[in-house]
């Protein structure tokens, strides 16, 4: 037994204590205890593994494809059985097309395909089950606080908790094996896993809107797997192979073309891009837990993970091409959309899409650079992303709603709500901060492989980027005072702690990103692209990026003891007249005036109903032409 | 020795930028009131109105908003000091960004409707000339191979030869940066002719609008780096000839100042956005062509 199987099994058997066990404080405590447990032994991995890899060929690897079969015929079973039973036939075909295929192929055809290593831990693995691990458990922690309101103030819902942790659970657990797996195989089974999870997330308040918005993320998800599929039968026939490494080891001849191009279709459903993002937008409905998850450590960028993995196979080929314009598309429309958003929520969602639809373009660039920026921006974005998340999630309870505009108050409720919210905002645009070091590599990267189009879409995309995240900072900064005293909500201690500790980590991954470039990008790099390779941020500019950060980081500590001791006369504001309150004035006839103050989301232009049917008609249009362009190529 | 030199270098930029951008500032005025039949304010006038403002009495409308305008400005120092040093472009521009957004976030944090108003614009404005201040650092970088102003300039054809839609572009946008009409939608640089009062500045006073004040100098300063960085290279005499298409852009620039009339927000967004679509795109596609 080795420690990647006790990584694997300690969530799976958390999740199973959590269905089972009914005393509530128990399996709160159990759940901790098991995400804590996770935490550790993903660092206690990386720790061991990290250095020199790890390549397993498992004697027992015949037997566990069979056990693997039998889950993926029961869970065919279910979700055909589900999916008729709702009337959603479309999941039903998915499902029914896929699961035969795949088990006539494991039947007949496999035998003869021979599978060397079924688990490889490298550099990228590592990283991966870091993020998953460390972020995942501590959103599962928050989750236990979270959920402790979440029925008081939610109670016409069927409590399900335990079902929720579990489900929770079980999706770290799928993913590790996602990233840890070589077998395409294991991977597909992962895969689905996941994407069944997400459908029990999703549907878990049990609403109708609830349970339309998983079967469209099932739909999409299980259409992504049959294009997963099918990739499979068609490499394992046609290549006699059965391993990701290999695969990508290729030359990207015409005829590998076709199986990529149905991964890179697979991953780009999973990671939301245009026009497959209506899923994850959907997908807000759950409680927030679920929402961080699927949008930080698991689901969504399982589909880019897949792509980076691929990415010798794209950069100049027809489908490179194609995945790069997909996610060009998504990060501008998606970017643009996000203005028009009021709902804090919908906000982060809209900005997710966007930020993978920038993984993706990186990805789908398939040079050193590209690469280098797509995985950072992987860690970079789960850190800040889930930070965002269970802050909203806190807020939430704290105002009532989720409003963006409402947050004016939120400095007089929560001190350290605010500034995890305001970190949390920072790292995902602001220089220093990861996410814009990522961007600006990729930016590098393109106009080195002479991509201009693609440069001015980053250009773009940045500015927009900027507004929407700008303008929400400036809301909570206006700290507007409360009237009525309004009394603040208890936030739980399994709520504050992982806030902390990622926020923290937003700054820690700033600072340390030299190190992951070191110790972790530019190996793997050099082993997948040889050669020697230089992380392509320069050490000049790295300090002066620290001197930027640790500025921003003495400066409003700076400016303490200044407020403190500041002895300077207060005047009330100019509103246009005699002021009567923060947001009343007496205007001309002494009438009292009421002020409205508000954002703007500038609608006519960027609302999600004008835009969202062009960009969907815009991605659909690139992907028809990166099929004619593989087809075309394939009958050359 | 090295490092002597390093902290000579840093600290003339850090002294001579507020004092060129003072004086920019004094002759713009000047020649403003030249074209409007005035006689003028002394050019030395805006160093008399930072002074001035320094000694008046300190208020605020409350404890925390005045730090921001601090922070905006350590970081155009900061800004102009990478660009003057010879680093790298894109950070410089990235620095240049954080200073605007913690102007903005001040904005935000006086809190009333004028200022919020104005803040709203400002912020409007960023979204409008951001892409193709970016734009020209991927252009820099896509004629001399490096993003350091260092090598930039030390090339043997001058940038302008590839980028002349970029450097139009470039010079469109120079409006926003300097708060010129038609695009002075936040505040008014220019007298107190406003429909939102001053804007984004309507909550400041005293000290703060003179380092508000110095903030556009440093930035000034940095803009026209920027547009010198079009024309310099290896030989000497391109600086006379970089300092000369400088001062014609300043020019337009007030030029542009005084016959326009304010355009409203959609009219800046737009015409910003199109304006940088259409050179930058042109200009980068043709120039790719033939590489």
């Amino acid at each position: 037994m080795n420690l990647i199987s006790i990584l694997l099994i300690v969530p799976l058997a958390t999740a199973f204590l959590a269905f089972v066990i009914r005393k509530e404080q128990i399996r709160n405590l159990i759940v901790v205890i098991g995400s804590a447990a996770t935490i550790v032994l993903s660092i206690a991995t990386a720790c061991v593994y990290f250095k020199n890899g790890l390549q397993v060929k498992m004697p027992e690897g015949e037997v566990v494809d069979f056990v693997i079969m039998g889950l993926e015929i029961l869970l065919a079973f279910y979700i055909i059985d589900t999916g008729i039973r709702n009337k959603k036939y479309l999941v039903a075909i998915f499902a029914g097309i896929q699961t035969p295929l795949i088990v006539w192929f494991e039947l007949t055809q496999k035998a003869t395909i021979k599978v060397e290593t079924e688990l490889i831990f490298d550099k990228l693995s590592g990283i991966m089950v870091l993020i998953v691990g460390i972020v995942g458990g501590l959103i599962c922690i928050y989750a236990v606080g979270y959920m402790k309101w979440y029925h008081k103030v939610h109670d016409q819902y069927q409590e399900r908790k335990g079902f929720f942790f579990g489900v929770l659970l079980i999706f770290l657990s799928a993913m590790m094996g996602l990233v840890l797996s070589n077998h395409l195989m294991w991977i597909y089974f992962c895969w689905e896993i996941t994407s069944f999870c997400s459908f029990l997330l999703i549907g878990y308040t049990k609403t109708a809107e609830a349970k339309n918005n998983a079967f469209r993320a099932l739909v999409m998800n299980v259409g992504g797997g049959l294009c997963f599929a099918v990739a499979i039968v068609f490499i394992g026939m046609k290549y006699q192979t059965l391993e990701l490494s290999v695969f990508v080891q290729m030359k990207p001849a015409a005829m590998v073309m076709i199986p990529t191009f149905f991964l890179a279709m697979a991953a780009l459903t999973k990671s939301a891009q245009l026009p497959f993002s209506s899923w994850l937008l959907g997908a807000m409905v759950a409680p927030t837990p679920s929402s961080a998850l699927l949008h930080s450590a698991t689901m969504v960028k399982a589909g880019v993970y897949l792509l980076i993995r691929m990415a010798p196979l794209l950069g100049n080929t027809s489908v490179g091409k194609m995945v790069t314009y997909v996610g060009a598309v998504t990060f501008i429309m998606c970017s643009l959309m996000a203005i028009s958003q009021q709902d804090a929520k919908k906000v982060l969602a809209y900005s997710t899409i966007a930020n993978l639809g920038l993984i993706v373009i990186c990805a789908g660039g398939g040079t050193k650079e590209s690469i280098w920026a797509a995985i950072l921006l992987i860690v970079f974005h789960a850190v800040s992303k889930s930070l965002l998340f269970l802050v909203v999630g806190s807020t939430e309870h704290q105002l009532g709603n989720r409003n963006v505009e409402n947050m004016d108050i939120l400095l007089q409720i929560s001190k350290r709500l605010s500034i995890a919210m305001l970190i949390g905002i920072a790292g995902m645009f602001l220089a220093p901060f990861g996410m814009l070091i990522s961007k600006w590599v990729a930016m590098k990267a393109f106009i080195d492989s002479n991509n201009l189009i693609i440069v001015i879409i980053l250009a773009y995309g940045s500015a927009v980027t900027l507004f929407y995240w700008t303008k929400w900072m400036g809301i909570i900064v206006s700290n507007v005072k409360t009237k009525d005293e309004k009394k603040t909500e208890k936030i739980y201690l399994q709520e504050e702690f992982p806030i902390f500790i990622l926020a923290g980590l937003v700054i820690i991954s700033c600072l340390g990103f030299p190190l992951i470039s070191k110790f972790g990008l530019v190996p793997y790099l050099s082993s997948v692209f040889g050669g020697a390779i230089h992380s392509p941020i320069s050490g000049n500019d790295v300090s002066i990026m620290l001197f930027m950060l640790s500025m921003l980081i003495i400066l409003p500590i700076g400016f303490i003891p200044a407020v403190k001791n500041d002895k300077r006369k207060i005047l009330p504001k100019y509103m246009g007249g005699g002021n009567v309150s923060e947001r009343m004035f007496e205007s001309v006839g002494n009438q009292k005036r009421q002020v409205v103050l508000h954002n703007w989301y500038m609608e006519e232009y960027f609302g999600s109903d004008k835009l969202t049917v062009w960009s969907n008609l815009l991605s659909i249009l690139v992907m028809s032409i990166g099929l004619i362009l593989m087809i075309w190529g394939g009958a050359k | 020795m090295d490092i002597l030199i390093f902290i000579l270098r840093l600290i003339g930029i850090i002294v001579l930028s507020p004092i060129v951008g003072g004086l920019m500032a004094g002759i713009d005025r000047k020649i403003s009131a030249r074209m409007q039949g005035r006689t003028g304010p002394p050019i030395l006038q805006p160093f008399y109105d930072v002074l001035k403002l320094m000694k008046k009495e300190g208020i605020e409308v409350n404890r925390l908003h005045r730090f921001y305008v601090y922070i905006a400005l350590i970081f155009s120092v900061f800004t102009t000091a990478i660009v003057l040093m010879g680093g790298d472009i894109l950070l410089a521009m990235f620095a240049l960004t954080l200073g605007a957004i913690f102007f903005v976030l001040g904005g935000y944090a006086g809190n009333s409707s004028y200022s919020f108003l104005g803040t709203e614009r400002e912020l409007l404005q960023m979204m409008a000339y951001e892409p193709m201040v970016l734009i020209t650092g991927a252009g820099f970088y896509y004629t001399s191979g490096s993003f350091f102003t260092k090598n930039i300039i030390d090339v043997s054809i001058p940038s302008i030869a590839y980028l002349p839609g970029v450097f139009a572009g470039m010079v469109f946008v120079l409006v926003f940066k300097l708060r010129k009409s038609p695009f002075d939608l936040s505040m008014s640089h220019h007298g107190g002719h406003q429909e939102i009062v001053s804007g984004i500045s309507t909550e400041y006073s005293g000290k703060e609008l003179a380092i508000i004040e110095i903030t556009h100098w440093y930035e000034s300063v940095f803009a026209f780096t920027i547009i010198t960085m079009f024309f310099v290279t290896k030989n000497p005499w391109s600086y006379l000839f970089a300092a000369l298409a400088s001062i014609l852009v300043y020019l337009f620039e007030i030029l542009i100042d005084n016959c326009f009339a304010r355009v409203k927000w959609q009219m800046a967004l737009k015409s910003g956005w199109i304006v940088t679509g259409v050179l930058a795109t042109l200009n980068l596609v043709i120039l790719s062509l033939f590489r």
